[in-house]
């Protein structure tokens, strides 16, 4: 080095600052400096707006995730899009409306036997057609057959007879625009089905027309040779193997039911079960597995005392009852397995919809939703199983006569007295999330009791989803705890030993160690803890129990002994070396502890442990359980409980320990009188850290857990987290429906936490800095 | 005494040191079992061939590798239903793997070993490695060419590895051609197809352009029908042979060699043989792409993945960390402002990995991918191109993940340098910029380092919000290639970090899987504990280096 500076030293000393005087010269000048000076502000401004960009993200972060969930709490709307005179008012009064798909075209259904389609938004009629009702029959009752999209709908005549129509839309597309062709078409055939023989008249009926089977149920009027009677006529499809035409099979059977004062028939989409209301508020519930002979299961009142029952309607799924009375409740029923195990209709909540009787209950088609439209012309949107009421609006001022809810939910035109048709636009997005349906016991279709379900998805489309957040924030906090049950006692003691008793020497390579603990990557963690720690806790659960009461015990013992060692040889070996003396007594303690668990497991528990858990004390045990995430989960948080803990103890100011030690206290009295309490707050901002990464861990407990989302705090039970649940669902679900919200909502709820917990963590923690620096 | 003893704390003190102890002995015990694992599945083990006595009473032969012995203590096995004699303490029972999973339907079995009647090592016992179904374990009866026997009994092994030589050159072959001349091709095919659509759209589709497309799609055709003769011409080369073997059953079945990757006998092999072994099962298992559900073969992709993502994310994450870093400590007035940033920076490394990804997914990938689709990429669709998780998107993912990290280390480093220097190089004339950038900076180099490291390492093992932003099990492709643009950052990718929780977790014949995982982990664990280390190492030299110059 000294070589190369000779030749440069040797310059003549004038001769370097002239050459550099004059190179700036010549290529500097105004122009030159100005452009340092522009440069440097530049500069300035890109970093200050760098530095601010970290605020920027992390803001970014939070009102991204807030701006997914906000959809999910703002209230649905509706509003009117147009008013008109109902189309063709000449040919009847409307006994339905409907609305296809895409909301273009409407139909209604009249008492004389004539079907008009018109376009919904403007009352356009566009076809008129009539329905093949036989001369000398009238129409005497009406139904709506199987749900709405696929538009079956009978007509029952005076004469005994029966008429069932489906009305389809075809979409076409001509020249790209789309053309919706409204027609009728006869699923049964186009000769009136004959229901009763003796020719009475049906005053109600109902039917449910299904891909194989259609199930028909008529009251039949009181006759000159008897009352009227319930009768119930299935025809079954038979497919033959070899005939293209599938031969119809029918059988007729008549209800032990006196068929005076029914009032409405329902009949479930399964075709198996059936529901008789009575004018007095009675709900009769048959059970037609078998459809020759039906059978009532049960019967009870389901309104209060002097209230009538003004409308009845199933939920999509038709498990549930929505049951409307004059006082303006709407009930929901539903069918509930009972103490014997026997379906019973329960009531399982109800809305007060208004103070007038609900004239008309239609359900959505894809959602828990429904429509209910009131006496007094107003029309509410509802979610059964959020509870909330989501549209309350004023449609007419007369009283509506008929009201339809598009088949997605998001249009609804309503027909009033005065002659006029309501064409609304409805926008409700994401009425299945509340802040009871996410966080309180909810009861759900034919669950016996509330209760808090996570369960976001399923194959069959009527599937009642359930968004509660309780048993995944439960099983958050319950994986965190067991965690930090295994992590706080190591880590801190394990801290107050490396910054307080230990040789320098030896936390040179201490400290690093455990931060290498910190750095290994969770999945692999994971990993062994779902493949090798799992399986080999189930063997050993004893040992493991064992070891924990036998190794602190074989610590202290070997301490005592130690203190009988002569001084100068304890003096040389242990000042600050006791970690590494402990290593063989651990191991040789443990050792032990699983040796000696196996005879003592046989001797205490006749047989192992886990087996005497389940039959003495009825705990269960999964393989890969709490207790499993607890010690993986531990073994990554011990690292920055450690971390930071140390660090708080380590930079305790020396005189104040150094003076303890001067009055005469020992070193541990000096410990834990003077060190923990200065750097207490470190400490508590050390756990609540290690508690905020325990919260947010995803990878151990996906891997650890069985992921089922059960509210038990056994810690041989397995749980699910809010992270492994965001992990597990998120790639499956659909962008901006509200399970992706409802996830969104998840991670919402973990940035809060763990920024609430960070946050006090670093302002404690900045506290303690300047506390110290004062000392 | 005892009380004395214990009033004056020192049970305590040892206790707290037993604390750390523990500590040591769990990162030692992990560190040393993913070791152990992952190192030995490499290893030729021996073949065993054990005459095992059936529940039923029948003697029956059993091949294969001897993996794990278990012993369970009497009580508990009598408890699973086994019976047990009164002289016995234990039931030992023996993990064998006997592969033929074709013939047999399962890789593993477990035995008792006091039905193992014997229990020997032929010489002659092979195995044969295949592409398909797993190990084969038996004995080598001849070898055939296009049907017709050419050699027989002992003198067929000697021939059966120059066969497999053979068979592997052509293999090879047929892989790159596949891969590499016909992919170019398809994905050539694929940008004029493109190509096409882009102009409709833009309604300059005419004639000029239709016979150039036409064109060019004629010449790609020709030189596929080419490669296509080439190929049909290697596959009947390579379909030629075939081995027969014996099963321990005596069944004799026939493999041809295309699905065979090697066959060794272990249990002829000396030591030297069988490190030669396992250095080619290591390279291969680093350099290979995965067979079988990527329960055997290599994590080449795995790899690749992962340093391409690494790479992508220091890039973005270094100039802004470093930036931010120097706000903070040169350029903010300490303050309210500081101190809101610093608890952001605090914040950000304590949110949840899987936090980071819900935002990736829906910001970056919908929100941003979406719109580039949409904007520079209309004639893609439906399909989309940014608008679904990649590489691209995982890197940038990672970079927000990483930046407190390193932050926070560059901020460290900064606050090291003693302010002297920069007073001198201000009071020389320099502007604040010529300052940072002529002195500051490369002294703070070292600790921008360490934070990159450390940023690095925690990207490479980070797996929570990548299965959400753009990591699959098994890439079609690497994101790396020779067709331009060559770096493809919208295709996605495969990670180790991820392999380790899909092969290990997800796959569907977890016991054959399991040693892979082992040697992944291994893998993972070294080169981030290695990382760390580099940064540990660096970090305190730094302290040295600015201890000296306070001095």
């Amino acid at each position: 080095m000294s070589e190369i500076n000779i030749p440069i030293k040797q310059l003549p000393l004038e001769q370097l600052p002239k050459e550099s005087k004059r190179s700036i010269k010549i290529s500097s000048g105004e122009y030159h400096q100005r452009w340092r000076l522009i440069k440097d502000t530049l500069a300035h401004y890109g970093v200050v707006a760098g530095g601010l960009g970290v605020i920027v993200a992390i803001v970014l972060i939070f009102f991204y995730l807030l701006y997914v969930v906000y959809p999910l709490f703002i209230s649905a709307n509706a509003e009117p899009v147009s008013e008109y005179a109902v189309p063709e008012q000449a040919l009847g009064n409307t006994l339905l409306l409907e609305v296809e798909e895409q909301n273009e075209v409407g139909a209604r259904f009249t008492d004389s036997g004539q079907v008009v389609f018109f376009e919904a938004a403007t009352g356009k009629t566009l076809l008129t057609q009539a329905v093949a009702i036989p001369e000398g029959a009238h129409i005497t009752s009406f139904a709506q057959g199987s749900p709405i999209n696929e538009g079956a709908v009978i007509y029952g005549l005076s004469d005994g007879r029966a008429v069932i129509v489906k009305h389809q839309y075809k979409v076409t597309y001509p020249n790209n625009v789309r053309v919706i062709t409204p027609s009728l078409k006869y699923p049964l055939g186009e000769q009136p089905l004959v229901l009763d023989n003796s020719g009475a008249a049906l005053e109600k009926i109902a039917v449910k027309v299904g891909e194989n089977a259609t199930t028909i149920v008529v009251k039949t009027a009181d006759t000159p040779q008897g009352g009227g009677k319930i009768r119930l006529i299935s025809f079954q499809k038979e497919q033959s193997l070899f005939a293209d035409e599938a031969a119809l099979t029918r059988t007729d059977s008549v209800l032990e039911q006196s068929a005076a004062g029914i009032a409405g028939i329902l009949i479930d989409k399964e075709e198996a079960n059936l529901y008789l209301i009575s004018n007095d508020g009675q709900l009769g519930f048959f059970d037609i597995g078998d459809k020759s002979r039906p059978s009532l299961r049960q019967q009870q009142n389901v309104v209060d005392a002097g209230q009538k029952i003004t409308s009845v309607a199933f939920l999509n799924s038709g498990l549930s009852l929505m049951i409307g009375d004059s006082s303006g409740l709407v009930a929901q029923w539903s069918m509930v397995k009972d103490k014997l195990n026997r379906p019973a209709m329960q009531k399982i909540r109800s809305f007060k919809v208004s103070d007038k009787a609900v004239v008309a209950i239609n359900a959505e088609q894809r959602r828990k939703g429904f429509m209910t439209t009131d006496a007094d012309g107003v029309v509410g949107i509802y979610h059964s199983t959020a509870e909330r009421e989501m549209i309350k609006e004023r449609v007419s001022d007369a009283l509506p006569t008929a009201a339809v809810l598009s088949p997605r939910a998001n249009a609804l035109l309503v027909q009033s007295v005065d002659g006029k048709m309501h064409f609304w636009h409805v926008d409700n997005e994401h009425p299945e999330v509340s802040i009871k349906s996410l966080w309180q016991k909810v009861w759900y279709e034919s669950y016996p009791k509330p209760a808090y379900t996570w369960q976001s998805s399923s194959a069959n489309s009527d599937f009642e989803p359930k968004y509660s957040l309780t048993p995944l924030v439960f099983g958050t906090l319950k994986a965190a705890f067991y965690a930090m049950l295994v992590a706080m006692p190591l880590a801190l003691m394990g801290a107050i030993y490396t910054a307080y008793f230990m040789a320098p020497q030896m936390r040179q390579y201490v400290k690093p160690s455990i931060e290498i603990m910190g750095a290994l990557p969770t999945v692999i963690l994971g990993f062994l803890a779902g493949l090798w720690l799992a399986p080999f806790m189930e063997e050993h659960l004893a040992g493991l129990f064992a070891m924990l009461m036998i190794v602190p015990v074989g610590v202290v013992l070997f301490a005592f002994a130690w203190s009988f060692v002569p001084k100068v040889i304890a003096d040389n070996l242990s000042e600050g070396w006791d970690a590494a003396i402990l290593v063989p007594v651990i191991l040789l303690s443990g050792w032990f502890a699983f040796k000696v668990s196996v005879p003592l497991e046989t001797f205490l528990f006749h047989g192992t442990l886990r087996d005497w858990f389940k039959t003495e004390l009825g705990i269960g045990y999964d393989q890969r359980n709490a207790m499993v995430v607890g010690v993986a989960m531990g073994f990554a948080v011990i690292p920055t409980i450690f971390s930071i803990a140390e660090d708080a103890i380590f930079s305790v100011p020396k005189h104040l320990t150094v003076g303890s030690l001067a009055l005469g206290a020992t070193p541990w009295q000096t410990m834990v009188r003077v060190v923990l309490l200065t750097a207490s707050p470190g400490i508590f901002s050390a756990v609540m850290i290690g508690f905020g990464r325990a919260v947010g861990e995803t990878m151990i407990v996906l891997m650890a857990t069985g992921n089922t989302p059960v509210m038990d705090l056994s810690v041989f039970q397995g749980l699910r987290t809010l992270a492994a649940n965001i992990a597990v669902e998120m790639p499956e679900s659909e962008v901006d429906s509200t399970h992706y919200r409802v996830l969104f909502l998840a991670a919402l709820v973990l940035f809060m936490f763990t920024f609430v917990f960070n946050t006090l963590a670093e302002v404690i923690r900045q506290r303690l800095r300047e506390k110290y620096s004062s000392l | 005494m005892i009380k004395a003893w214990f009033k004056s704390g020192t049970p305590w003190v040892w206790l707290n040191a037993a604390a750390v102890s523990a500590c040591l002995i769990m990162v030692v015990g992990v560190l040393g079992l993913i070791l152990v694992r992952g190192a030995g599945h490499f290893w030729p083990s021996q073949i065993v061939q054990f005459s095992y006595q059936e529940p039923d009473g029948k003697i029956q032969t059993i091949i294969g590798e001897h993996v794990d012995t278990s012993i369970t203590p009497a009580a508990m096995a009598k408890s699973t239903g086994y019976k047990m004699a009164d002289d016995e303490d234990t039931l030992v029972q023996y993990l064998v793997k006997a592969g033929n999973r074709d013939i047999t339907g399962t890789d593993f079995r477990w035995i008792l070993e006091r039905n193992v009647k014997q229990q020997q090592a032929p010489a002659e016992l092979m195995v044969v490695e295949r592409r398909e179904w797993g190990n084969f374990y038996g004995r080598l009866v001849a070898v055939k060419e296009s049907g017709k026997i050419i050699a027989e009994g002992d003198g067929a092994w000697p021939i059966i590895q120059t066969r497999i030589d053979q068979a592997l050159a052509v293999f090879e072959e047929i892989t790159y051609l596949e891969k590499k001349e016909i992919g170019a091709i398809n994905y050539s095919l694929e940008k004029l197809r493109l190509e096409q659509k882009k102009l409709q759209l833009k309604n300059r589709w005419d004639a000029a352009a239709e016979q150039r497309l036409a064109a060019e799609k004629a010449d790609l055709e020709i030189e596929y029908k080419k490669h296509q003769a080439q190929l049909s011409e290697l596959y009947k080369k390579i379909r030629r042979d075939s081995l027969v073997a014996k099963t321990e059953s005596g069944t004799e079945v026939e493999i041809p060699l295309n699905k065979v990757v090697r066959v060794f006998q272990p249990n002829t092999m000396s030591l030297f043989d069988k490190i030669g072994h396992y250095g080619v099962k290591v390279l291969e298992f680093l350099t290979d792409d995965p067979r079988e559900a990527n329960t055997e073969g290599g994590i080449f992709p795995a790899i690749f993945g992962t340093v391409m993502m690494v790479m992508m994310m220091s890039i973005i994450v270094t100039p802004f960390g470093v930036i931010a870093a120097v706000y903070l400590r040169e350029y903010a007035k300490q303050g309210f402002i500081t101190r809101l940033i610093r608890i952001s920076v605090n914040n950000l490394a304590g949110v949840p990995s899987i936090v980071y990804g819900v935002f990736g997914l829906g910001f970056f990938v919908y929100i941003l991918g979406g719109n580039i689709d949409q904007l520079f990429f209309p004639e893609a669709a439906p399909a989309p191109v940014y608008g679904t998780p990649g590489l691209l998107w995982a890197s940038i993912t990672l970079a927000l993940l990483t930046l407190p990290v390193v932050i926070v280390s560059t901020e460290e480093g900064l606050a090291r340098i003693p302010s002297s220097i920069r007073e001198g190089s201000l009071a020389l004339g320099a502007t604040k910029l010529e300052t940072l950038w002529l002195t500051v900076l490369p002294m703070a180099s070292p600790a921008m380092m360490t934070g990159l490291i450390l940023a690095v390492a925690r990207a490479a093992g980070e797996v929570a919000p990548l299965m959400l932003v753009g990591v699959v099990k098994l890439a079609p492709t690497l994101p790396l290639d020779g067709n331009y643009p060559f770096l493809h950052l919208d295709r996605k990718f495969m990670h180790l970090g991820f392999h380790i929780y899909d092969v290990g977790f997800q796959s569907p014949n977890v016991e054959a899987a399991r040693p892979l995982v082992y040697a992944t982990a291994l893998l993972l664990v070294l080169v981030i504990v290695g990382l760390n280390l580099a940064a540990i190492i660096i970090r305190n030299n730094l302290r040295e280096k600015y201890r000296a110059l306070e001095g």
